[in-house]
């Protein structure tokens, strides 16, 4: 120990740091260098501002870092920058989205829109209960149909398939799914209503099982990486208590990998509450509150929203302001099913600890 | 309760590979035998066959006769779920169920193969259980915690009590203490001598000590080399194949020359 110590020259261990100081610093200095440039050349263009600054900041913190505190710790500072600098322009849009959403959304974001139709709605007023009530039942009833068809089918490719030909091609076939572009859902289960019931306006029911073909996929997935995360000692735990193997799965499996299943499940509303297409292939459109799936067109947000932005009366405006209050009433049904889905998936988590 | 198993010329294979070759052994009633030997002689696999627990690996088959009190395991129309309940089985690492509490993880048996049971008899089974597991004094007070909230020794308990709560004829342990620290495996080969005087109990163990300390009666494997079947060398009474076995390999693996 003391020999080590004694050969060591001091400050061996110690390297220069930059002080805490610097990186604000050189950020705000890099800010207003972009901002000089951009009025200078471009005009006072923030967009080109706010690259230059960044740009002028990666190089000043990898100058001075190198200089300081030497090129292990300037690659850190690299990294970190990079990362940071990634990360705010992934969650531009994101806001961006949500305050041209609240802003312009707020201004129709009242009672009358959550209580009226548009039915013998030609101006100001008018609502969209029906399009709210439509987008409920519609999902509602893809949920319905997915999660069963979904969850068995995982249930099949983890437990029963044990890669047997059947399950690979299920596999495959499910990633084809994936990749069904929305419309085509929609085509496809209009045509299959009109061959079941004939020419029709479609209907909510048709909706469903569009929105179905895109839901499936997506369930089958998920639900079967949770499924295969159980470990395998709790099947042999159950098997070994003398449970048959159906109990064990319904049991044992399923409750182990319920919170994970329901999330899946809540993302997969949220990928298709928002579809446009499919629904107004086979749902059709209306101005009238219908809650009948299985007759006459349904209304659904998504297709209120195209349909108030594509085909305005004449009042532009009013149509405008119902469509941005739809669309921020889409977002606020998302938000919460994301919520409801994280309260259910922790209250049904495995407990553990005290 | 605690019933003799008789095995004839058992032969286990995994697809075209045979993992075990030609055991024959008889496991008395209401005594610990003890399996020893070096890794991957087939003692686990032997084990799992012996309440059909190794069908769950894909492939897996077996040739031969296993008789608990003379009725044939392997014979025609035997339920594998039937067999399970009555030869019980305790696994290397503590598997308590995470979504059930200490409770519901000692009556998992009953509540999973939906029998119906009055609450008042199912608190007295739990407490039968927990108490014939030497658990009950430590988690009385926390019955409705969850069983992942117990320590390493504590859940093995758990799963233990889990197992008799069947009220098994025999229970197999496979490597039951080797994740759990010395004193969980004292508490644990305690109660294996306990339990014999109701059970038929099968040990797996690489612990040659503990296989001296707790078992009646020892069995040796071995694999002649890589890809080899395992096979059974020589078993007998314990105080015998620690002192003055048979077979050479047996003594060179006691005595820690290999393996």
């Amino acid at each position: 120990m003391t020999t080590i110590s004694q050969s060591m020259a001091p400050g061996q261990l110690t390297a220069g740091r930059l002080p805490k100081v610097v990186v604000p610093a050189l950020l705000a200095g890099a800010a207003l260098l972009g901002l000089a440039i951009s009025l200078l050349v471009g005009g006072g263009n923030l967009a080109l501002a706010a690259a230059l600054a960044y740009i002028i900041f990666l190089i000043a913190v990898e100058v001075s870092a190198r200089i300081v505190e030497g090129a292990r710790q300037a690659a850190d500072r690299r990294a970190t920058s990079m990362i940071v600098g990634a990360f705010v322009l992934a969650l531009l849009p994101l806001g961006s989205v949500t305050w041209e959403a609240l802003s312009k959304g707020a201004a129709r974001f009242d009672l009358t829109f959550f209580t009226y139709s548009m039915r013998n709605v030609v101006g100001e007023g008018g609502g969209a209960l029906h399009a709210i009530t439509g987008t409920l039942w519609v999902t509602g009833m893809a949920t319905l149909i997915s999660v069963p068809i979904g969850l068995m089918t995982a249930v099949y490719l983890s437990e029963y398939g044990a890669k047997n030909r059947l399950a690979k091609a299920i596999t495959f076939f499910v990633d084809v799914m994936t990749g069904v572009p929305s419309i085509v859902a929609g085509l496809f289960a209009y045509a299959l209503m009109t061959l079941i019931i004939g020419p029709n306006t479609g209907f909510g029911f048709a909706g469903s099982v569009a929105l179905s073909v895109l839901m499936i996929p997506v369930v089958v997935r998920s639900s079967e990486e949770l499924l295969r995360l159980v470990p395998n000692e709790l099947r042999e735990a159950a098997y070994a208590l003398g449970v048959p193997k159906w109990l064990t799965i319904t049991r044992v499996v399923i409750p182990t990998a319920i919170s994970g299943i329901v999330s899946g499940v809540i993302l997969a509303v949220a990928r298709v509450i928002g579809e446009t297409a499919p629904l107004l292939v086979a749902a059709g459109f209306t101005a009238s509150l219908n809650n009948n799936l299985f007759a006459n067109p349904m209304m659904t947000l998504p297709v209120f929203v195209y349909d108030s932005y594509a085909h305005p009366g004449v009042d532009v405006q009013v149509y405008l302001d119902r469509a941005w209050a739809g669309a921020l009433t889409l977002i606020a049904i998302v938000m919460l099913l994301n919520l409801i889905g994280r309260l259910v998936a922790r209250r049904f988590a495995p407990k553990t600890g005290n | 309760m605690g019933k003799r198993i008789e095995v004839t010329d058992l032969n286990v294979y995994y697809g075209d590979f045979r993992a075990v070759e030609d055991v024959s052994i008889t496991i008395e009633a209401k005594s610990v035998t003890a399996f020893i030997g070096p890794s991957g002689c087939g003692k686990s696999t032997f084990l799992r066959t012996l309440n059909r627990m190794h069908e769950v690996i894909p492939g897996a088959r077996v040739e031969g006769e296993v008789l608990l009190d003379g009725e044939n395991l392997y014979g025609p129309g035997v339920d594998p779920v039937r067999v399970r309940r009555h030869i019980g089985m305790v696994f290397q690492r503590p598997n308590p169920f995470p979504t059930m509490s200490i409770k519901e993880n000692v009556l998992a048996g009953i509540n999973l193969n939906n029998r119906r049971m009055p609450g008042s008899e199912k608190d007295d089974l739990a407490e039968q259980a927990l108490k014939g597991a030497n658990l009950w004094e430590e988690v009385k007070n926390r019955l409705n915690k969850p069983g992942a909230s117990l320590s390493g020794g504590q859940q093995q308990r758990l799963c233990i009590a889990r197992a008799i709560a069947m009220e098994p004829e025999v229970l197999l342990m496979d490597e039951p203490a080797s994740a759990l620290d010395p004193i969980s495996t004292l508490a644990i080969e305690d109660l294996m001598n306990e339990l014999k005087q109701q059970y038929t109990i099968v040990i797996v163990t690489h612990n040659m000590q503990q296989a001296a300390r707790v078992s009646d009666v020892t069995a040796f494997f071995n694999i002649a080399g890589a890809g080899a079947p395992g096979r059974l060398i020589e078993s007998g009474p314990t105080e015998k194949i620690f002192s003055a076995p048979d077979v050479k390999a047996t003594e060179d693996y006691i005595s820690g020359r290999f393996g």
